[in-house]
């Protein structure tokens, strides 16, 4: 397990702990990762985020055309693996969770420690910090402070 | 026999606090009847979660699947009966439930009466 902010990574762990979940990525709603959990390329992390903040957007947008609320929650279910894919909000802005979980393991406890996590994560989140500017030299050395944070390499 | 109906018989016994029909593969609730306070979700994902287990242990040691589960605590018990079709039915009770009273009304209504 890997985390950019290191408050993440206790109510993470917990929740890998608890959920027995395969893979677990969490991110912004833009698909800015912030911890991961299985992956172990890179490639596959920032596609995977991507994806998982696009499939969102889309079913936002599908439940606004409906007139309905944003949904919360998607799940694909397939017969050896599963897909959990949320939003929810935190003190640090509103952030996505995809969890991949395999047969050791079921949506309902998936779904519950997933929901505790989030309560988990908004009692952990430090006060927010005055942002920062990116500048435009400093932003490769960031990404790959992230990407050897996240990979370890 | 309903859904509603099963799980109607199971709370008109005194001292159950609530009854659920779960998705075992699942965890998720198909239906419920509950007190207030009582959390369905968590219920039916740890039910699910002991059935499984349960069903697993069973089938290494080579014998049917349980017919009944029952999780007693030191503030009531947890009754659990696999029904047809994937489902489970789940009571939750309190200290002071007749428990053979329980344990009829479930496996009656789970259709596992024997």
């Amino acid at each position: 397990m890997r985390a950019i902010e290191r408050w993440v990574e206790p109510p993470l762990q917990t929740f890998l702990a608890e959920s027995a979940a395969r893979v677990t990525l969490l991110m912004t709603s833009s698909g800015q990762v912030v911890a991961q959990h299985g992956f172990t390329r890179s490639l596959d992390v920032m596609s995977a985020a991507a994806l998982g903040a696009g499939i969102l957007a889309s079913t936002a947008e599908l439940a606004r055309i409906m007139g309905a609320r944003p949904l919360d929650a998607v799940v694909h279910q397939g017969s050896a693996v599963g897909m959990y894919l949320a939003g929810f909000d935190t003190p640090r802005g509103r952030w996505l969770g995809l969890v991949v979980f395999g047969q050791e393991t079921s949506l309902g406890l998936v779904q519950m420690f997933f929901a505790r996590l989030v309560s988990d994560l908004a009692r952990a989140a430090p006060a927010e910090e005055p942002p920062r500017q990116v500048l435009a030299e400093d932003f490769e050395d960031e990404l790959n402070s992230s990407l050897r944070t996240l990979f370890g390499r | 026999m309903s859904l509603s109906r099963s799980l109607t018989d199971v709370t008109r016994i005194p001292g159950v606090r609530g009854a659920l029909v779960v998705s075992r593969d699942d965890g998720l609730v198909v239906a419920d009847a509950l007190m207030e306070g009582v959390d369905g979700q968590a219920v039916a994902a740890l039910a699910a979660s002991l059935a499984g287990r349960m069903r697993g242990v069973t089938t290494v040691l080579g014998q049917p699947e349980p017919v009944l589960l029952m999780l007693g605590g030191t503030e009531g018990l947890l009754l659990l009966a696999p029904g047809p079709s994937g489902l489970l039915l789940v009571a939750v009770a309190g200290p002071e439930v007749n428990v053979a009273e329980l344990r009829l009304g479930i496996l009656a209504a789970a259709g596992t009466a024997y």
